[in-house]
């Protein structure tokens, strides 16, 4: 480019230089997209903190105010201090246990150790470590059952004729349908003495395994049945085996959609968790919100509001962290995955 | 016709690898059975290079996937080497028309898949891997096996497809309009791999193509087909132009121009299909005629 005005060489440079080249100067690029990346969603978040807060103040409840982001934050503060605390009484337990044992055994060499494990509350963060346990446990199972039954219906035109209905009339059933059923199903045939794990724990997880099935079942079956033909016929033409054709061409090539109702999966476990949690009272954070709910103490709604607000945390992480698994296992790197 | 006469004779005196007689195919639709192709006769010898070349919707792709064993032709039938073809296999390799490469594999893997498949007991590793380089270097892909399909151009991926193919050693290799989706300048340069490759190799090849200029400069013998429904073939043309065929040179042979001339007449004239073109044309010059009154 060069300049039409014919004056000195600065008063040149100054007419061509737009105000974008200024700004691209002092910062570069990079800087004002990464600006921009962090900026707009901390004004959506500003935005959003306002409005609650606004909103909180006008809201009078039989347990006082509704809880603004100060006392949520204050209630947060106290939930991390009573797990801190928490936390030293079991050290100091297990320190006095030990002693104690240890000058018995001094006293009497023939005495037998007893070990009694720590027996206090569960704390915020302890029920947060059980609410994924269980949804975990949950999702990977449904998973389990939900990809090789989604591979064997998008496989079969005949056997996805079969089976939708069936998946159609159970996909939109709601948790607190199932649970009910879960629930007595469970105590009747779940009997052992020494249970391994709590009837709460596998009531929970049923329950979830229940409702997160079947986005996994119909994206895996959609994603099977819907490999090119092309790459069927190729596979024809080498004569591949049911199995290796199974492994070399249908599970590759589903992958994407697979992990597209993985992910939707995953987020309705989740949601579903939290209400099976309260109704049948596994020590998580929906036993949590359930048990501040019964306390009716003027915290009570701070600390439910906390719970809202890590429930929502989680639930997001848990979908980035699929989404990176996808974007990992997916082959198609060039697609777009949000 | 006198043509027509000369190369059934001549293929009397050859011993064909692969024969159709009598393939007709019919297709059940709600309106009932179609009738895509009646009585297809075909007799192709070992080392030939055959076209196949038609309108759209003619049935060529149809013929290439009875060879295949893709479609079962409900009259008549494909006999290759004494066998009659009745599934698809590795000796009837196929090139489709979009390479269909595995796109989560490389092109090496791609290659080794099919290597792998085929050559499970009678190759070592060591042996495979030469096998899987040396047939991409055949198409020059050498230096980027370790690619995958979306890192590579359309004419690359094109040239993976016909390794793997060729991997498979077939006694007959297919080609559904191999470079169709291509450009003009990859299609040349793809052209004169696989005449190259005929030459050291002397596969015989079935290709299906819609670019007169490929079918003359490719074939040994063009088999044009009629229209459908019930299309058949129409006539077989011998290309008795000497390899190796050079395009610049060809393009001021007689010859080559006459050959070329066969195949345009009979395409367009003798098979002309400007149907839906002409009620297209139709149809605008009344809309034109009544917006003339209007007007």
């Amino acid at each position: 480019m060069t300049s039409k005005i014919p004056t000195n060489s600065s008063l040149a440079s100054a007419n061509l230089t737009s105000w974008k080249s200024i700004t691209d100067d002092v910062m570069p690029t990079w800087l004002q997209d990464a600006i921009k990346a962090i900026m707009l969603p901390m004004i959506g978040l500003l935005f959003f903190l306002l409005i609650w807060g606004t909103v909180a103040q006008n809201i009078e409840t039989s347990l006082g105010k509704f809880p603004g982001p100060s006392e949520a934050l204050e209630q947060f503060q106290s939930l991390i201090t009573e797990h801190n605390e928490e936390r030293s009484k079991e050290v100091a337990f297990y320190q006095r246990q030990d002693d104690r044992n240890e000058a018995r055994l001094a006293q009497d060499p023939t005495y037998q150790i007893k070990i009694r494990n720590y027996t206090g509350k569960p704390t915020f963060i302890d029920q947060i470590g059980t609410s994924l346990i269980t949804v975990l446990t949950g999702f990977i199972l449904a998973s389990m059952i939900a990809i090789p039954l989604g591979i064997m219906i998008g496989l079969s035109k005949n056997l996805y004729a079969a089976a939708n209905p069936v998946i159609q009339l159970f996909k939109p059933v709601s948790p607190l349908a199932w649970l009910p059923l879960v629930t007595m199903v469970v105590s009747a045939v779940y009997v052992s003495d020494d249970p391994l794990f709590a009837k709460s724990f596998v009531t929970s997880v049923i329950t979830v395994l229940l409702c997160s099935l079947w986005p996994t079942v119909l994206n895996t079956a959609v994603g099977v049945a819907s490999i090119s033909p092309d790459l069927i016929n190729v596979s024809k033409v080498l004569r591949l085996k049911p199995m290796t054709h199974v492994f070399k061409v249908v599970i590759p090539s589903s992958i994407p959609m697979v992990f597209t109702g993985l992910r939707l999966s995953l987020g309705i476990a989740w949601m579903v968790l939290i209400a099976a949690e309260m109704l049948a009272q596994n020590p998580g954070l929906g036993k949590f919100v359930w048990d501040e709910f019964q306390n009716g103490s003027s915290n009570s709604l701070g600390r439910i509001m906390v719970a809202v607000l890590v429930i929502g945390l989680i639930g997001f992480l848990l979908d980035r962290i699929m989404l990176m698994l996808q974007k990992f296992f997916s082959w198609d790197k060039q697609a777009l995955l949000r | 016709m006198n043509r027509r006469i000369e190369t059934k004779l001549t293929n009397k005196s050859i011993n064909p690898i692969l024969e159709l007689t009598g393939v007709g195919i019919e297709f059940p639709t709600p309106k009932g059975p179609f009738k895509a192709l009646t009585d297809v006769n075909l007799k192709i010898a070992k080392g030939e290079m055959i076209s196949l070349i038609g309108h759209s919707g003619c049935g060529k792709s149809t013929v290439l996937n009875i060879v295949a064993g893709l479609l079962q032709a409900t009259e008549g039938g494909a006999v290759l080497e004494g066998k009659e073809v009745n599934e698809p296999g590795p000796e009837r390799a196929v090139v489709f028309q979009n390479h269909s490469l595995f796109p989560w594999l490389t092109a090496y893997e791609n290659v080794e898949l099919a290597v792998k498949t085929i050559f499970d007991k009678n190759k070592t590793k060591a042996e495979m891997k030469e096998w899987i380089e040396y047939n991409l270097n055949l198409v020059h892909m050498g230096h980027a096996m370790h690619k995958r399909p979306d890192e590579i151009s359309g004419g690359m991926k094109q040239r993976v497809g016909i390794a793997r193919a060729l991997a498979m050693e077939p006694k007959v290799l297919l080609m559904d309009e191999p470079f169709g989706a291509l450009d003009a300048l990859t299609r040349a340069h793809l052209q004169d791999s696989v005449m190259e490759i005929q030459k050291d190799l002397g596969n015989t090849i079935i290709m299906i193509t819609h670019d007169v200029d490929e079918a003359v400069l490719l074939s040994d013998r063009i088999v044009m087909m009629t229209n459908g429904p019930s299309a058949t073939v129409g006539e077989i043309l011998n290309i008795d132009l000497p390899r190796p065929r050079n395009r610049i040179e060809l393009a001021d042979d007689p010859k080559y121009n006459q050959y070329r001339q066969q195949v345009l007449s009979f395409l367009y004239e003798k098979q002309r299909k400007v149907e839906p073109l002409l009620n297209n044309h139709k149809i605008n010059k009344e809309k034109s005629q009544k917006e003339e009154k209007t007007a």
